[in-house]
């Protein structure tokens, strides 16, 4: 049954794709709505089956008469893929609404409406199915068919050079990722016989053969996940899609990589090796601290999103690296809790970055712009949505009562657990590892005060901020939504992990024994006497205060007065005089000098009567990547000089030609003899 | 979670000593501020000056800017709010009150980093050049402070093996006195970024309102009456946890451990003389230091962090399994 809501989901998603084909014939509000509806449906479908599959810790598998004649697909749902499946069940839901009103955007411009609807259902389709995948030959088809539908989704501005390039370096870096995942499910095939993950599951492999299907699948998703250093398409290619696909994209997207490394490393290649658990734990400290260092310095609205993105994929991959770590020492214990970390950020992520791309795009849907350096005073021109975008940046920020905060004080809790192990540079490595994620809750905090202080609070820098107006209902429902579940996921973090922790049951064999031991008020890693934190009091203490402190100040308050601010004795002050984006973060670019490469140039005119007067400076900023100067770069001209000698080959000559293929058959001839 | 025998007569103490460490912050701020008086050779206030100056704010009527928006006038609330949170956490007379358990000491800094963001944001409401120095030079600073304060707090929880503060104070108690190098290490780290946190010389200079040395006041500017008192008030309070934590954790002696009358008003001697004490410290600490220019500032706080990381090293290497 469940796994039936569960094809209803994909069919819904598959749906939709077909009557987006509509708008071709008719642009009303029906072909405009339908599509969405379809996909709300999918999205509400795929949470049930999650769901359900979570709460009852089903394990149902299936056949389908699809694919290879002697290979049919095999299709599983469990508490693993049910959970990633209601993750992207509540962003699809949350798109559905936002998505018929933002899309107009779109209805006067080049393309066709049709093929960003086409292309969203079967992105949304493909996520689903490799959920479901229970082959490695059904999870490469899925696989496929949301990477190739993502890249036209990417490339749907395709008039724009950058948004072309940029998909071409996706497409590109998403098969480098295929291939190193399909290379790991070679090898697990090669011991388990068969392509099906239930061989796969029941291999025994050499320790070796364990550490190069570990590494492979890791390269592979990775890449797909955006980890540094091999992020540099990410922050290239999600900010160009349309906003909600971005939301799509860097929400669950990403999440799904996640899901196929866990799937394979837990559950078909198993018996998980510490050294893996290190080397994750170590990529994704470094994913955290350059991510979020990188989003610091960015002026685009979308692309510091993306960036962000690759923070966070990072201090999940820290939660994981931790579970492994104890996974693989024998303290399974502790492993669920690094384990419950990382599936519970998974969760956050995608609720609050999609939350902020939802309401990048409504910023960009009223001003056309994503540069923050063009806005300010947003908060005054669409009161809604600014509130629900503050709701996104503290709980990124991972500040109490919120979201973020819960997970990443489980992953804490989970690295301070280190006086358990026996090894002595593991036990100095995992503080370090998070005071690390401490410098980047604390940088992260500073980027979003960078992002909301910018963009929405001050004076409109341009015009069209001066201009804007709120966004339709339909937009503001869908950023609502994420952002209420933002506080309930921040607020009552036991029951969810009450629900969740089927997945460390289903994969370690384990459940967390006291995280909830205590009642839904209390959340209790390890033990009571060790740590605690009761969100749902420190909700309430804070709307106490709150109001206490309104009540008693208001009272009897005169009203207030309205008066200039404070501008030295200068008269008046005009929104040029505010600090920028650039200048907020000047202080830490000084501070982490090497880490970006910056190209800063600064011109002064001067006035040409007295030689002191200054007429004009021009202030230009250029910050580029090092993984992109120092890996992506020198690859590319490897791969072109080697191109360029193998084209030698190409003579033009029909002689030549018939000289190679001569010579190719003699030597099969000799090979076969 | 260790709860009382009687959770009515518990809650209400902990109630009692949240409110005595509101009332009683500004108390300290006075003090500070007189002995640092006495010290420079200046006429000192009295040291309930503090109070009057809250209550003249509070009587006094708001003028807010023009461009301020919602965020701006609740902010004051958030942050008031944040550290009374935070206060209510921390043990100030007794230990084992059952506010203890709402949160760790992770969480206590989550509180502040909850305070500081919607300050930030309020400097950046009103639209002056201000306003965004004092938010950009605080995120800067904070981001700094923080991973030293949490490694500073890490050694401790893996001394005492737990991030509870109340079971952190009891094990230090409970220990003797076992000279740890660890701990003198984390001691120095934490006063160093109590120092930067609370906005007190060499890192900030909170009698100052000279343009270009400002950091917290410029991002309090506008603000002005009620809103302003709060600001003031919750500053105050923030020197307060900081002081108490380090008095608390690192001689912990004198802590009420049972609710009896006599245990209690022990621990408010021990505490008022602890407190005390350390304001001493912290105004020698301030009349000998100049401010430093802003860019020395990470340095300050890299060596806050690399002490604390000294701190947890030893403590992984010289004292596991003693």
């Amino acid at each position: 049954m469940a796994l039936s809501i569960a094809y209803l989901a994909v069919i819904a998603a598959l749906a939709s794709a077909v009557f987006a084909l509509g708008t071709n014939f008719r642009r009303n509000v029906i072909t405009r709505t339908l599509p969405f509806l379809l996909l709300g449906a999918s999205g509400v479908a795929a949470v049930a089956a999650g769901g359900w599959a979570l709460l009852d810790n089903l394990k149902l598998t299936q056949q389908l008469a699809l694919g290879l004649p002697w290979m049919h697909w095999h299709l599983r749902l469990d508490a693993l893929s049910g959970f990633f499946f209601a993750v992207v069940g509540l962003l699809l839901t949350a798109v559905s609404f936002y998505g018929p009103a933002y899309v107009r955007e779109f209805e006067s411009s080049k393309q066709p409406l049709s093929v960003l609807g086409l292309f969203t259902g079967l992105f949304a389709a493909g996520m689903l199915l490799v959920l479901l995948a229970d082959d490695a030959f059904a999870f490469m088809v899925a696989w496929e068919l949301m990477s190739v539908s993502s890249y036209f989704l990417v490339t749907y501005q395709h008039q724009n050079a950058p948004n072309r390039r940029a998909g071409f370096l996706y497409l590109l870096m998403a098969h480098v990722g295929a291939l190193a995942i399909l290379l790991g499910f070679g090898v697990l095939a090669g011991f388990g016989g068969n392509f099906t993950f239930d061989a796969m599951r029941a291999a025994t492999l050499a320790p070796l053969w364990a550490s190069i299907a570990f590494a492979l699948a890791f390269f592979g998703f990775g890449m797909k996940a955006g980890l540094v250093p091999v992020h540099a398409w990410l922050p290239e290619a999600h900010p160009v899609a349309p906003s909600h696909i971005s939301a799509l994209m860097s929400g669950v997207m990403l999440k799904v990589a996640i899901y196929g490394f866990i799937r394979v490393t837990y559950d078909l290649v198993g018996h998980i090796q510490w050294q893996w658990g290190l080397a994750v734990l170590v990529v994704g400290t470094t994913s955290a601290l350059l991510g979020v260092l990188y989003t610091l310095m960015q002026s685009d609205l979308k692309r510091l999103l993306a960036y962000s993105s690759v923070e966070n994929i990072g201090i999940i991959f820290m939660g994981l690296g931790l579970s492994m770590i104890f996974l693989g020492t024998n303290h399974p214990v502790l492993g669920v809790i690094g384990l419950i970390a990382a599936l519970y950020h998974v969760l956050n992520h995608a609720v609050f970055k999609g939350l902020l791309f939802l309401g990048a795009g409504a910023v960009l849907y009223r001003t056309h712009e994503r540069d923050l350096e063009h806005m300010g005073g947003l908060i005054h021109r669409m009161p809604v949505t600014a509130a629900l975008f503050l709701v996104g940046c503290v709980s990124i920020s991972a500040l109490p009562p919120f979201n973020g905060f819960v997970s990443e004080w489980l992953t804490f809790q989970a690295a301070l657990q280190t006086p358990k192990l026996e090894s002595g540079v593991l036990r100095a490595i995992l503080p370090i590892a998070a005071a690390l994620l401490a410098l980047t809750g604390a940088l992260a905090a500073a980027a979003f005060v960078k992002v909301y202080g910018v963009a929405f609070l001050g004076k409109a820098r341009d015009r069209r901020a001066a201009h804007a107006r709120e966004v339709p209902a339909g937009m503001l429902i869908g950023m609502g939504m994420l952002a209420v579940l933002c506080l309930v996921l921040g607020v009552l973090p036991t029951t969810v992990i009450d629900i969740i922790d089927a997945v460390p049951r289903l994969l370690i064999g384990q459940a967390p024994p006291s995280l909830t031991a205590h009642g839904w008020l209390w959340l209790t890693p390890v033990s009571a006497d060790v740590a605690s934190y009761s969100a749902p009091l420190v909700l309430a203490a804070i709307a106490i205060t709150f109001f206490i402190g309104r009540l008693l100040l208001r009272r009897n308050a005169n009203p207030v007065r309205r008066s200039a601010p404070w501008d030295c004795g200068f008269g008046p002050l005009n929104a040029r005089m505010q600090y920028t984006a650039a200048a907020f973060a000047q202080p830490i670019r000084r501070v982490f000098g090497g880490v970006w490469k910056v190209q800063e140039q600064v011109e002064v005119t001067r006035a040409s009567a007295p030689a002191t007067l200054v007429s004009g400076v021009r202030h230009q900023l250029h910050i580029s990547d090092w993984s992109w100067l120092k890996l992506y770069e020198p690859i590319g001209r490897l791969v072109l000089t080697g191109a360029r000698h193998i084209g030698h080959l190409h003579s033009g000559h029909i002689r030549t030609y018939l000289m190679y293929s001569f010579a190719t058959l003699l030597l099969l001839l000799w090979i076969v003899t | 979670m260790n709860l009382a025998p009687d959770p009515v007569m518990a809650w209400t103490l902990a109630l009692i000593q949240t409110l005595l460490f509101i009332a009683a912050a500004p108390l300290l701020a006075g003090w500070v501020k007189r002995i640092k008086c006495h010290m420079q050779n200046r006429a000192a206030p009295s040291l309930f000056q503090p109070y009057r100056d809250l209550v003249k704010l509070f009587r006094k009527d708001v003028v807010l800017a023009e461009n301020a928006s919602w965020l701006f006038r609740a902010a004051p609330y958030v942050v008031f709010g944040a550290f009374i949170l935070a206060a209510s956490v921390v043990p100030l007379v007794a230990a084992h009150l059952p506010t203890a358990a709402i949160a760790d000491v992770i969480v206590l800094v989550g509180f502040f980093a909850l305070a500081r963001f919607f300050l930030a944001l309020a400097g950046m409401d009103i639209g002056t050049a201000f306003g965004g120095m004092g938010s950009s030079r605080e995120m800067t600073i904070a981001s700094l402070a923080e991973p030293a304060m949490l490694m500073a707090v890490f050694t401790l929880a893996m001394i005492a093996s737990t991030t509870n503060l109340s079971v952190v104070i009891e094990h230090n108690l409970h220990a003797g006195l076992v000279l740890r190098p660890s701990l003198l290490f984390a001691l120095l780290a934490l006063a160093m970024v109590a120092v930067a946190e609370s906005g007190r010389i060499p890192v900030d200079n909170p009698a100052t309102h000279l343009e270009l040395t400002m950091v917290h006041e410029a991002m309090i500017l506008e603000y002005s009456a009620r809103h302003l008192a709060l600001i003031e008030w919750a500053s105050q309070i923030k020197l307060m946890i900081y002081t108490v934590l380090i008095a608390n954790i690192f001689w912990p002696w004198g802590i009420a451990e049972a609710f009896t009358p006599a245990a209690l008003s022990w621990g408010v001697v021990a505490i008022t003389a602890k407190l005390a004490l350390l304001a001493m410290l912290l105004v020698v600490w301030e009349t000998v230091m100049a401010k430093m220019r802003l860019f020395r500032v990470p340095q300050f706080l890299g060596f806050a962090f690399l002490l604390a990381l000294l701190g947890m090293l030893t403590h992984v290497i010289l004292e596991t399994g003693t």
